[in-house]
């Protein structure tokens, strides 16, 4: 019973403790006084990133959570916690009401609204007014003027900042839209005004896109941000998306270095770096130099950022301004040394910015890498479940700001990242190959993840050569994510790390105790047939003598003839049962050991998963007579491409439908996927009814 | 691309006693090299004495003629029907041996044995239809019995018989496991009554074996009529998918007798008896993945009833598992996956589950802690509630009264809401079934350890391993609730409906919806933090490795059938 009173100890003393004056004051050196304790009206990483800061200042720290989320990390971290409501974010974090009763109740003097949810909605600032609590963001007025896209491209106009051209007002009705797409001219922008995130937001080609673009954006409009408000502009195709953070205490307004944020896919920001490779000395002066006159024109009081899209020729056209933190934030504190909640909450408090522009210097690179819990080679589709195991890489040079730990479930009503994975360094090169060791190291099992994609981008060469614009990956991944296509010398490095861990597995096996008589001199194999992706190899693989037992090898890789083609000296230099360091003719390289086969095992090898068979010579030479078993059928039938729900279905069974139209539509992660129709086909039956849950995999409809 | 050749070339080369004719009559390979007979003062290979010699000894003829019964055996059934049996993705029966044993050690006993029969001119191949001898798997010595379906249908003769017998009885003077490789038509039906009494000669020699050595049957073709019931003696019975049956009467006796038309997997393929019968214990893809997945198998069980199954530790008995904390849901009816919970706990998430698509709300299976093999039981909350039921109680009890045989510790991990009600249930006897568990585990005398992870209701949670039944150490973790029934029910019964029901749950959910009362009586030992789990368990088999506890003397017990 001791045990279990110990183990539980550690959590409940950290709710309970209690902050001093002389404590805060110590903390908090550069002010007599700061905010006592914080609200933190946000979940996951971002209010984990936010309660960081807090404790560093020696502020208390209450977090707000749905009944779902009253494990989550930001709630272990935060002081004080509330629940909010269920889990719908409608009941829960956009819940108003339930957030001022939780901030009456714990006496929080400030709220950080983090990013999403209520971080620019004026309502809630206004309700915060009201009862004398401070919002840690701008004061409503700039909120309402540049968070809203129509109007802060007005003012952005007016204070002298390049505008993308568009209409400059709110489209209503379809005709109205198709109208001033027609005027302004394909392609277009459809967005709402209060969006974010790449939701509500829909690139229309043509009337028809428009018509489908419009209502969908409308609808996830008003899910995720309550406003369908919406606007149209020109889209600026093969352009970069760069922006500048922006710090003001309503009097210095301040620009940091440019972010670069090209890497998206369906608007989503995946890879953020800082500086832009693109971007000359003069353009970020002159970026910044805008950036900082759009604050000054509104009179801007907190951390802001003005998004620009960039064309070849280095023109910039502002794009809109983000009133908030944002998520790639960290990358523009790591090349700065700046903390940049902390400057929020400092000048939300009241203080002058100390910090001068001449000290927002440049020094070294940042990259983000944004985890997600979603399946890459589906289109990159959210992917909900636990996280059964995870382990985070760790090490010099690399940040990682996240809200989860193992065990934690992925929802289809939150947001699917997993966390930011910053690395940091002197050089872009550097950086690069640090990014490319930690998404090695990052272990994540119970959900789909981009991991192995964002892997493959860190070999691409265009992305190297910093050469992209926002269409890189539409442009490099024109049939969507593969895997990492291997080279005959990574095969061959894939095969002697099968072969290790087969020759572990029969080393472990081999020490079995029994009280009948036994083989002594039964040792692991010599021979070995590895196949991967259908090249097959034969070695002979040995332990080299003299050295510390199982740990250096030599593989010999034989050709047609039995002689040694090749000779590798392997050295294990770590093994766990999720990973395996090697070294390979004196090259260090790691693999992650995913599940084991009978026959095979699967090993993630620059970030893709693939299966390494590993025969004997015996089972290799049987293997013909082997029965090809038979696969499923199912190009008659639609599956469902995620676990969601069905928001509607676009057809009758007997319909004729054409390839590629609608046919239904369903929603995860509050996006709503339309799947389209494989082909020119009749419908044979509807399996789905709207409003109906569905698993992945699962049969919607099916064609004759 | 690198040539097959190669790769035979190595293979033959490892062969001992492998079928080195048939490869050699396979691949056109005339290479001798590999031949079966072997000096009988070195050991080297023997080739026939070279003709051009004038004078030709006793023992040279007698040499020559051991060389051609000895590749006749070796080469079975003759080239056509090694063809056929290939076509029908099946291995030889010496094939199999090679990929089941460790290289080189099989040991071949009663090469040239032939049948007797008189009749129907029936054809004499040396060996008979059946390959038996014995060799090592990781080094652990095993016998075995592989049937050769390419001599007269691998059908059981006298002789065949004999030669199982005379393995089995090797196996048993020795304590090492029999492994049976089943490929087999059935009796030879031209020997009549010997045939039958082969079978039955065999029978008793499996009831003779039982708790004293493993025995696995490994279903690799076809195994009919009297021929099921050594399998269905021994303790596993494993299938290979879509090339192995088991039934008592064909499709055709089925067909004549009861007009049903059924087809030999719908009657007897490996998915009726992993789902619907119980009769096999797992299937696999195909026979190299069956015979690999038998030396995994065999490495883990003990060689005899006196044996302990332990190899070295790769996994710190220390590890916390902080996820458990936060793996039972708040809603005591929402489900979670007790696999994962097993996964945590032992030696490096390895679990060798049996019958895992059969009584899918109850999981039994092997994994080790510290190295030292356990059998594990649970009930799962994903599938029917992790209710038990007819097929539940009876698998979990067979796997319990094994391990109890050749001394496994028991882990049970509970969360049992009960029996099944249902008069299907009653109907078809889950009082005598259910028993079949509760006997088990009174019975059992080796060191059981249950942890109670939620629910624990009314005679179910009796069963499962309780303080009651000898339980060495019974632990609850803070989730757990060990009543009689969960609150609905009972308030029920207690207030019969009068006043607030929603009151009432409460306060029986804070009477009893937790582990104190029972930690209150000594019924579970402690309360324990979900993450030390795997720590608590190490300890604890330790502690036990010394138990000493046998049942009263009796010739044996009346366990319910």
């Amino acid at each position: 019973m001791n045990r279990l009173i110990n183990s539980f100890s550690n959590t409940s003393l950290n709710t309970g403790m209690k902050h001093s004056i002389f404590m805060r004051n110590f903390h908090s050196t550069s002010s007599n006084w700061m905010f006592d304790k914080i609200l933190i009206a946000n979940r996951g990483e971002i209010a984990c990133r936010v309660m960081d800061t807090c404790k560093k200042m020696g502020i208390k720290t209450v977090a707000i959570h749905s009944d779902v989320d009253k494990n989550a990390k930001h709630v272990e971290e935060a002081d004080e916690a509330v629940c909010v409501g269920p889990a719908p974010t409608g009941l829960s974090y956009l819940n108003i009401d339930a957030i001022i009763d939780a901030i009456k109740k714990t006496g929080a003097q400030a709220v950080h609204p983090g990013y999403g949810f209520l971080s620019e909605n004026a309502k809630f600032v206004k309700e915060l007014e009201k009862i004398g609590v401070t919002f840690i963001g701008p004061g409503s007025y700039a909120m309402h003027a540049l968070g809203d896209k129509i109007e802060s491209k007005r003012i952005a106009k007016e204070a002298g900042v390049h505008v993308v051209p568009g209409f400059i007002g709110e489209v209503d009705g379809m005709d109205h839209v198709i109208k001033i797409a027609n005027e302004i001219g394909y392609p277009v922008m459809v967005k709402a005004s209060a969006g974010g995130g790449g939701k509500g937001m829909r690139i229309c080609r043509n009337d028809e896109d428009v018509k489908i673009g419009f209502r969908l954006s409308k609808q996830e409009a008003k899910s995720s941000f309550g406003d369908d408000r919406m606007l149209i502009e020109k889209y600026i195709e093969d352009g970069r998306h760069i922006e500048i953070q922006v710090l003001s205490d309503g009097e210095t307004a301040l620009y940091f270095p440019e972010r670069e944020c090209s890497i998206q896919r369906r608007n989503q920001k995946v890879i953020e770096e800082a500086p832009s490779p693109f971007i000359d000395e003069k353009t970020r002066t002159l970026m910044g130099e805008q950036a900082a006159a759009l604050c000054r024109a509104v009179g801007y009081k907190s951390a802001g950022t003005i998004e620009f899209l960039v064309d070849e020729n280095k023109d910039f056209y502002f794009l809109e301004m983000n009133t908030r933190l944002q998520v790639e934030h960290p990358i523009t504190e790591e090349i700065t040394k700046q903390d940049l909640v902390e400057h929020m909450i400092r000048i939300a408090y009241g203080e002058k910015l100390k910090v001068k522009q001449q000290d927002l210097k440049i020094h070294g690179w940042a990259m983000e890498s944004r985890v997600y819990a979603e399946d890459p080679y589906r289109n990159f589709l959210p992917s909900i479940g636990r996280i059964k195991k995870y382990i985070r890489p760790s090490g010099p040079g690399i940040r990682i700001d996240g809200g989860i730990f193992e065990g934690a479930e992925i929802s289809t009503y939150y947001d699917p990242l997993i966390s930011k994975l910053i690395t940091y360094g002197e050089t872009r090169k550097g950086v690069i190959s640090k990014m490319k060791k930690a998404l090695d190291e990052y272990y994540i099992r119970g959900v789909n993840h981009n991991v192995p994609f964002l892997r493959d981008v860190m070999e691409n060469q265009d992305f190297l050569d910093g050469n992209f614009t926002t269409k890189f990956i539409p442009n490099e991944y024109p049939n969507g994510f593969e895997g990492y296509k291997f080279n005959a010398k990574q095969i061959e490095q894939l095969a002697v790390a099968g072969t290790l861990c087969r020759y572990i597995e029969q080393h472990k096996e081999l020490t079995n105790q029994s009280n009948t008589a036994r083989t002594a001199n039964v040792t692991p194999d010599e021979y070995y047939v590895a196949k991967v992706e259908n090249v097959r190899h034969v070695l002979r693989f040995a332990p080299k003598e003299d050295e510390e037992e199982g740990q250096s090898f030599f593989a010999h890789f034989l050709n047609e003839e039995g002689e040694v083609e090749k000779q590798f000296e392997v050295e294990l230099i770590d093994s766990t049962p999720e990973f395996m360091k090697v070294s390979i003719n004196g090259t260090q390289h790691r693999f992650q050991v995913h599940e084991k086969g009978v026959l095979f095992y699967n090993l993630q090898f620059h970030g893709t998963k693939v299966p390494v068979t590993i025969l004997s010579p015996e089972q290799d030479s049987l293997f013909e007579y082997m029965p090809v078993k038979k696969t499923v059928d199912t190009s008659n039938s639609l599956l469902s491409p995620m676990p969601g729900t069905v928001i509607s279905v676009g057809c009758k069974v007997g319909d004729k439908v054409i390839a590629n139209s609608e046919i239904c539509i369903v929603e995860a992660m509050k996006m709503q996927n339309v799947l389209r129709a494989p082909r020119d086909c009749e419908i044979k039956a509807i399996n789905i009814i709207p409003g109906q849950v569905v698993e992945v995999d699962q049969v919607l409809i099916e064609f004759k | 691309m690198l040539s097959r050749g190669l790769i035979r070339s190595i293979y033959n080369s490892r062969s001992v006693l492998r079928n080195s004719a048939t490869a050699s009559l396979l691949k056109n390979n005339n290479n001798k090299s590999n031949n079966v007979v072997r000096s009988f003062s070195t050991g080297a290979p023997m080739t026939a004495p070279p003709t051009s010699y004038v004078y030709e000894s006793q023992l040279d003829r007698v040499m020559g003629r051991i060389q051609e019964e000895t590749e006749r055996a070796a080469l079975g059934g003759g080239e056509k029907r090694i063809q056929v049996q290939h076509s029908k993705g099946k291995l030889l029966a010496r094939e199999r041996l090679d990929l089941l044993l460790d290289e080189g050690s099989f040991r071949e006993y009663d090469m040239l044995v032939t049948h007797r029969c008189q009749d129907f001119n029936m054809e004499k191949v040396p060996g008979d239809g059946v390959v038996t001898g014995h060799g090592t798997i990781n080094g652990k010595l095993v016998f075995v019995f592989s049937q050769d379906s390419t001599v007269n249908g691998g059908s059981l003769s006298e002789a065949h018989a004999e030669k199982i017998c005379k393995i089995m009885d090797k196996a048993m003077l020795v304590g090492a496991p029999v492994i049976g490789l089943n490929d087999s038509g059935g009796a030879r039906i031209q020997e009549g009554i010997a045939s039958l009494a082969g079978y039955a000669e065999v029978f008793q020699r499996n009831v003779n074996a039982s708790g004293v050595i493993p025995q696995i049957s490994v279903i690799m073709g076809p195994c009919a009529g009297g021929a099921v019931y050594s399998p269905a003696i021994t303790d596993f019975t494993f299938m290979v998918k879509d090339t192995s049956y088991l039934f008592v009467t064909g499709p055709d006796v089925v067909k004549s007798v009861t007009n049903q038309e059924i087809t030999q997997e719908g009657l007897g393929g490996s998915k009726v008896h992993t789902t619907k019968s119980g009769v096999a214990h797992l299937a696999f893809e195909n026979d190299i993945e069956a015979l690999k997945k038998v030396r995994e198998f065999v490495t883990l069980l003990p060689s005899n009833a006196n044996d302990t199954a332990v190899r070295d530790s790769f996994d710190s008995a220390s590890r916390e598992d902080p996820v458990l904390d936060q793996i039972i849901p708040d809603d005591p009816n929402k489900p979670y996956d007790m696999l994962e919970v097993i996964h945590r706990v032992v030696d490096e998430g390895d679990f060798f589950e049996i019958q895992p698509t059969y009584a899918k709300n109850i999981l039994v299976g092997f994994a080790r802690m510290e190295g030292r093999t356990v059998g594990i039981v649970a009930n799962q909350p994903k599938e029917l509630a992790g209710c038990l039921d007819i097929d539940a109680s009876v698998k979990a009890a067979r796997f319990v009264r094994f391990c109890d045989c050749f001394n496994i510790p028991l882990i049970t991990f509970v969360d049992v809401p009960g029996f099944l009600p249902g008069t299907n249930q009653e109907h078809n006897g889950i009082i005598r079934h259910g028993a079949k568990l509760l006997f088990a585990y009174a019975e059992a005398t080796v060191p059981k350890i249950a942890i109670i992870t939620r629910k624990a209701y009314g005679g179910a949670y009796d069963v499962m391993s309780s303080k009651h039944l000898r339980g060495d150490s019974n632990y609850s973790w803070p989730s757990g609730q060990v009543a009689v029934m969960g609150s609905k029910g009972a308030v029920e019964i207690i207030f019969r409906g009068k006043g607030d029901i929603a009151e009432q749950e409460k306060i029986y959910n804070d009477k009893f919806a937790n582990p104190l009362p029972a930690a209150r009586r000594g019924f579970i030992d402690d309360i324990i933090p979900p993450r030390l789990t795997r720590q608590i368990i190490c300890e604890d088999l330790e502690m036990l490795k010394s138990k000493k506890l046998s049942n009263p003397p009796k010739k044996h017990c009346n366990v319910p059938l």
